[in-house]
């Protein structure tokens, strides 16, 4: 088995008007054994900017620790927020380093700029960025991912709706991934605050 | 083959592990203890590569105690983990890695009960209940039947036994004894469980 699918996981970011959703499953396994069912993928930098990641659990873990800190080094020495243009290409050059022997992990950045303009943007395991105009998936369901998201998404969704949208491509998605699943957690960054849902879908 | 669970209760976290040292069709030892004390209410259970395991659970047992000794106060549980889990993640992508899977389980004065379930490849999870270790694959269905949030000593020690028998009745390896240990705000309780009396 591939190890991007040894804990499994799905992530999920939308742009909407003047707001990003940034969703994620909830599972932890290992392989087809469940462990945990409150595993956190998404990690928020401060309030308009979150980051996902999708693939081996301990990398998970790791580049969050690793990402706070580099963060949190930034915004002291520049004194002001990390921009999330900018975080994308922190995340693209902490994964290229390590080039010829990854991190496995997927990770989906989500933001709003200092203008307020709704930011997505996903990555390989070894940092090629992708700035997308709609929708950025990753994980063991992204096939099924993309798919939901085509469907879906519309230019300018309003927050409810982009909610609506990102909680119903992640829920269908995942039901049909053995490997993600259990609940989500979908965030709605808008300009004064991020909305927090946990959601319970199918628990299987 | 080695078998570890955990349990976290209303106020205490209860730990098992099998007492059955077996290297492919012999049973080298019955007496073996897979469990280290941190400190006064913290315990690391492990399984996995034999001399990996040992080497890996006393270097975190004697870093928990220097911390004890510079800073006079015991390693809470979430540091214990995280303590450990940042020492393994750094030797997984080194010349030495460890093959060790864990169970931290521990009593702070401020959190309460916390169980980690850390896997070989430093993955750690807070979690309510776990088990390492083929186990897993048998007792969890149990778990899941009978756990529920703050369980009495007695519950949680009945559901330990059930999951024991489970493995009695399921299992191919024979694990006749288990180490039990009860954490709380008092410290660690160690008792000794046949699996002939479950």
């Amino acid at each position: 088995m591939s190890i991007m699918a040894y804990n499994g996981a799905s992530i999920v970011a939308m742009k909407g008007k003047g707001c990003v959703a940034i969703a994620a499953d909830r599972r932890f396994g290992s392989q087809q054994l469940t462990i945990s069912t409150d595993f956190q993928k998404v990690f928020a930098i401060n309030d308009r900017l979150m980051y996902g990641m999708a693939g081996l659990g301990t990398d998970v873990q790791t580049l969050s620790e690793r990402f706070r800190m580099k963060t949190n080094l930034y915004k002291l020495r520049e004194e002001r927020d990390i921009e999330p243009k900018t975080f994308a290409h922190l995340v693209s050059s902490t994964l290229y380093e390590k080039r010829f022997g990854p991190y496995f992990i997927e990770p989906i950045v989500a933001g709003l700029d200092k203008n307020g303009e709704p930011f997505i943007c996903s990555a390989d395991l070894i940092g090629c960025l992708n700035f997308a105009k709609d929708f950025c998936v990753a994980g063991t369901a992204s096939q099924n991912l993309y798919g939901m998201c085509e469907t879906v998404w519309r230019e300018d969704l309003e927050p409810e709706e982009l909610f609506e949208a990102t909680s119903q491509a992640l829920l269908n998605a995942v039901d049909r991934d053995c490997l993600s699943g259990w609940g989500a957690v979908v965030h709605i960054i808008t300009a004064d605050r991020i909305i927090t849902r946990t959601l319970k879908g199918r628990m299987d | 083959m080695e078998a570890l669970f955990g349990i976290v209760g209303k106020d205490f976290v209860i730990v098992a592990s099998d007492t059955s040292s077996i290297r492919s069709i012999v049973v080298m030892k019955s007496d073996e203890d897979r469990s280290r004390n941190l400190n006064k209410h913290n315990v690391l259970l492990y399984t996995g590569e034999p001399g990996d395991s040992v080497q890996f659970v006393e270097y975190i047992q004697r870093n928990a105690e220097l911390y004890s000794i510079r800073n006079d106060v015991g390693l809470s549980t979430l540091g214990c983990a995280s303590f450990t889990r940042r020492a393994l993640a750094d030797a997984l992508r080194s010349r030495n890695s460890y093959q060790t899977n864990l169970l931290i389980g521990g009593y702070d004065p401020k959190d309460g009960p916390r169980l980690y379930w850390i896997d070989y490849l430093s993955s750690s999870l807070s979690v309510p209940f776990a088990c390492q270790g083929y186990a897993g694959y048998f007792c969890y269905s149990t778990m899941d039947r009978y756990y529920h949030k703050d369980m009495s000593k007695e519950e949680a020690m009945a559901l330990v036994k059930k999951c024991i028998a489970e493995l009695k009745t399921r299992f191919v390896a024979n694990l006749p004894n288990w180490q039990v240990k009860i954490i709380d705000q008092n410290g660690i309780e160690q008792i000794l469980v046949s699996a002939a009396d479950v």
